[in-house]
Order: C-alpha cells, then sequence, then structure tokens
C-alpha cells in the first residue's frame, strides 16, 4: 500500500455501527437458545477454576477449543466477513486458537493455582466477559437482542479465555496469549473507530491481562533473585 | 456544440415522454441535468451515487431493502450511474438485489472498479463483480485506488476493444498520489477519472480538474460531503439567506452545487442509506448554478464556519 502514512483508521473501516450491531441481532436470533448452553460452559469454567484446578484443566482447555473454533465459523467467517472482508482472514487464526487449546487439553498443558493480585484479576475479567459484556447493549439502550455472549460472539470469548489464562500456568502459555491478546486489540480499534464507548471494554481486559503478565513476569525475576541469594 | 436532427428528435421525444409523467412526479422535483462523456458525447445525469459504507449490509434483509429502497428512488429522480467496488464488502451483491429487486432498469449506467494486487486476477475478479450485479457487462470499469495499475488498464483497454465494457477509467481518493494520477492521465487514453473534490479538499482545481478538460476526460468527483464528516459538522449551522438565489435547502445541496458547477466534473457520487437524501442531492443537480464569484462565496463561507 502506498502512502500508507496517509491512511487513517476510518479508512478501513468498510460498515456503520448501525450494520454493526444488527449483525448481532441477526446473529443472535440464528443461534437462539444456544447462548444457555455456552453461559452454562462459561459457568462450569469458573467452577473447574475454582474447585478442580489440577483435574478440571484438561476439559477446561476442550470447552474453550470448541467455543473458539464455533466462533470463529459462526460469527467470523459465516457472518462478519460479509461485511468485512478481512474477517475471512482472522477467521483460521480462532481455528488456530482452537487447535492450540485442543493440544492443551490433550497434553493436560496447564494448571490453576495462581492466586493473589493476579488470580482475582483473572476472575474479574472472566467475570466480566461472561456477566457484563452481555450488559453493555441494553445499557447503551440497544436492547437484549444485540447483547454479546460468550462463545457466541467473539469479545467476550477471548476476554473470558485472556482471564483464563492469566489464572494458570504452564509451558504452552505463551501460545495461547497472543490471538485473543490481538483480537481484544483489533476489536477496541473498530469500536472506537465507530465512535461506540465500549470500546474500553476490550482494552481494559488486554491492559489488565497484559499487567497481569508484566506483574507475574517481574514476581518471577525477584524470586529467582532471592533463591540464588539464599 | 450545433443541434442536429438527432439531437432535435431526442430532446422532442424527451419533453413529450416528460409531459407524460403524472403530476406528483413533477411536483417532487425536476430531472438532474446531464453532462456529455467527453469521449463520446454520451449524456449522463450529473448526479450519481456512491456505496462505500452505506451499501456493506450484509445478509440483513432489512437493510438490504433499505437500500433497494434507495436504489429506486435514485432511478425514479432520473439518474444513472452508479458506482461500488470489490473492496466495499457486500455492496455489489446489494447492488444486484436492488436491481433485480426493480426489475434491472434499463437506465442504470454501472460503474464499477478492479481492485487486486494480481494483474492476472483482475478479469476474474471483473466477473465476479459482474455476477453479482447480474449485468450483462459493466458500462465502465476504473482501476481502484491506482492499485497495479499498468496490467489492470491494459486487462481494461482489451476488454473495451473487444466489447466487454465501455468506458475505462482509474480512481484515487482523498488526495493521495495526484501526481501519478497527473501522469497516467497524460499518457493513457482514459474515458473516465475520479477522485475527491469537495468545498473544503479543493486540491483537484490546481491540476487534475485542468488537464482532464483539456484531455477530454470525464471526472467522477467522490467524497463530496467528506463521508459525512462536512454535512455532520454544518447541520447546525443556518444555511445562509443567499443560498436561495440558488434554489437550494440544504447545506448537502449547497456543496453539492458547488462541486457540479465546475465545469471540468461531469458526475458526483454522493452515498447514502436515506430515500429523502437520494431526493435531496438529486434535486441539486437541476436548477441554477453558482458562478465563479458564488463557488468562492461558498467555499469561503463554509471555510469560516
Amino acid at each position: 500500500m502506498s502512502e500508507w502514512w496517509t491512511y487513517r483508521a476510518e479508512d478501513f473501516l468498510l460498515f456503520s455501527p448501525r450494520v454493526y450491531w444488527r449483525m448481532f441481532e441477526l446473529h443472535n436470533a440464528a443461534l437462539w437458545p444456544l447462548h444457555v448452553v455456552t453461559l452454562a460452559a462459561g459457568l462450569i469454567v469458573i467452577l473447574l477454576i475454582a474447585r478442580r484446578p489440577g483435574s478440571g484443566a484438561r476439559w477446561l482447555a476442550l470447552i474453550l477449543a470448541i467455543l473458539w473454533i464455533f466462533v470463529g465459523w459462526s460469527f467470523l467467517w459465516n457472518r462478519y466477513a460479509t461485511i468485512n472482508w478481512a474477517a475471512a482472514y482472522i477467521a483460521p487464526a480462532f481455528a488456530v486458537e482452537g487447535v492450540l487449546l485442543f493440544i492443551v487439553s490433550l497434553r493436560d498443558g496447564l494448571a490453576f493455582n495462581r492466586r493473589g493480585p493476579v488470580g482475582w484479576t483473572g476472575y474479574l475479567i472472566l467475570g466480566f466477559a461472561l456477566a457484563g459484556q452481555p450488559l453493555l447493549a441494553p445499557l447503551q439502550v440497544r436492547g437484549w437482542t444485540s447483547s454479546e455472549v460468550f462463545g457466541i460472539a467473539p469479545d467476550p470469548t477471548a476476554m473470558a479465555t485472556l482471564g483464563v489464562l492469566l489464572l494458570a500456568r504452564g509451558r504452552l502459555l505463551p501460545l495461547l496469549l497472543p490471538i485473543p491478546a490481538l483480537w481484544c486489540l483489533l476489536s477496541g480499534m473498530t469500536l472506537q473507530t465507530m465512535g461506540e464507548p465500549q470500546a474500553w471494554a476490550p482494552y481494559a481486559a488486554l491492559v489488565l491481562a497484559v499487567a497481569g503478565w508484566i506483574w507475574t513476569i517481574i514476581r518471577r525475576g525477584t524470586g529467582a533473585i532471592k533463591e540464588n541469594r539464599t | 456544440m450545433g443541434t442536429t436532427r438527432r439531437t432535435f428528435v431526442r430532446a422532442s421525444l424527451a419533453t413529450a415522454a416528460t409531459a407524460l409523467l403524472p403530476i406528483s412526479l413533477h411536483a417532487q422535483q425536476a430531472p438532474p441535468a446531464r453532462r456529455p462523456i467527453p469521449s463520446t458525447g454520451e449524456e449522463i445525469p450529473i448526479v450519481g451515487l456512491g456505496s462505500w459504507i452505506t451499501f456493506n449490509v450484509g445478509d440483513d434483509p432489512l437493510l438490504r431493502d433499505e437500500c433497494a429502497a434507495v436504489i429506486a428512488a435514485f432511478f425514479e429522480a432520473g439518474s444513472r450511474m452508479i458506482d461500488s467496488s470489490p473492496m466495499y464488502g457486500s455492496s455489489q451483491p446489494v447492488i444486484g438485489y436492488g436491481l433485480q429487486k426493480l426489475g434491472r432498469p434499463s437506465a442504470l449506467f454501472s460503474a464499477e472498479k478492479v481492485w487486486t494486487s494480481s494483474g492476472a486476477s483482475g478479469p476474474a475478479q471483473i466477473e465476479q463483480s459482474r455476477r453479482f450485479w447480474g449485468v450483462p457487462k459493466f458500462d465502465l470499469v476504473q482501476v481502484h485506488n491506482l492499485l497495479t495499475w499498468k496490467p489492470h488498464l491494459q486487462t481494461l483497454f482489451q476488454m473495451k476493444a473487444a466489447g466487454a465494457l465501455r468506458y475505462v477509467g482509474i480512481t484515487t481518493s482523498e488526495g493521495r498520489r495526484h501526481d501519478l494520477l497527473e501522469q497516467i492521465m497524460r499518457s493513457e487514453p482514459l474515458d473516465f477519472v475520479q477522485f475527491s473534490y469537495n468545498v473544503v479538499d479543493r486540491e483537484a482545481e490546481a491540476r487534475l480538474l485542468p488537464l482532464a478538460s483539456e484531455r477530454g476526460i470525464a471526472v467522477i468527483v467522490n467524497r463530496p460531503f467528506r463521508q459525512g464528516e462536512l454535512t455532520d459538522r454544518l447541520k447546525r449551522q443556518k444555511l445562509p439567506e443567499w443560498a436561495a438565489e440558488l434554489g437550494v435547502s440544504s447545506w448537502a445541496q449547497l456543496m453539492l452545487k458547488f462541486i457540479l458547477a465546475h465545469p471540468a466534473v461531469t458526475v458526483a457520487i454522493p452515498a447514502t442509506t436515506r430515500v429523502d437524501h437520494v431526493r435531496e442531492n438529486l434535486s441539486a443537480a437541476a436548477g441554477p448554478m453558482p458562478d465563479l464569484a458564488m463557488r468562492q462565496r461558498i467555499a469561503a463561507h463554509v471555510k469560516a464556519l
């Protein structure tokens, strides 16, 4: 692309806010009452982390894997791509995240024993993704019909995954983080360009998650130094 | 240009046809003025219909019907040129839906673009676009934003020679790459050129518009309201009293008349999702146009607000 510096975010926005939110209305109407199942899956994820942090990790990763692939196929590929051709290139990234989560599930590659401020931040993001994000539509007078629900829409699915990963430990964690983080960034930019106040939601989830990871890395570093001194 | 027997007969038939129209339509608005495409002399209404963002509504049945209503009002008001691009998401199939619903209006002047970085993929993309529109062939195909312009122009000139399209053009927007556009306008036998021009973005007045006149290239003006930014900014401002001299009742009409009064401009293509705005835009294509002094007055007034 020539003279790329002359392009603004608005130049890449192909649709109006009305079309964007109508898309969620149509998507919700087409999939209802699957929302009940996906929200139940979200509650199971929280219960597994809180009650069975060791044995439940495998099932938790499997649930997230299925939902990432489903959202990528049903929303990005079949619906969002009709108004935004770039979504057709993003949908495979959701499939990749799903496959990575499947691998993590097969290898039992996550452990949930994180406590303290980072753990609570993880629960906060996860809780907001499940219970807070769907309220944004009615709070902004768009009505429940255009609500974004975990496992149905990409934002709450990506935010919830960031929350889960903040609560987790595991060698494959660095592979699982980039796609939900990049989606939150991309979605925040899209909403901001449309002038939608709720752009703060994916941005806040991303900032909190990044802050949590930085805190964890710093703590791990200072812990290692202390061990070396003793 | 003198009056030939053919133009006299055409004008007489047009007058007779206009006289047979329902009185209510007369009361709504006068037909839009026309200007000739320099390369052929074919006359075309000076306000067309853009589709950037406005017609990208996906599979939404309600919004598709709203777009079809806009297209219906556009033809009802006597206009012809609809412009789109493969870059505009679902705009092409949505236009095709609207045209099918209207029974494929014969007045349509279809203006499309080719937008791919591969020269070899150009013909397949144009064919895909044609299927979306549901037309036998395009009237005009333009190279979008000068992307891979050399191979695409070669393809388009070959298609024109083979009768697979009628006119060839090239586009840019928002003032980008005017130097290269000028170079292409000087070297290639273009029928149309498309760029941004409005009451505040007036760079085209310096070189592109005079060059288009000199070279006999028709000019399509995009972003006449800066993608709604100008109409949004001015909607709280009172329209100056002197605007009544031009028979306008809105800022959109005043800004369109500013553009359309430039002698090098052939068509302006505002985009909208609203039927009342289509009618409002097209009514700016009729009635008195501002002279040079009035154009300067409009530009100065808008700049001062």
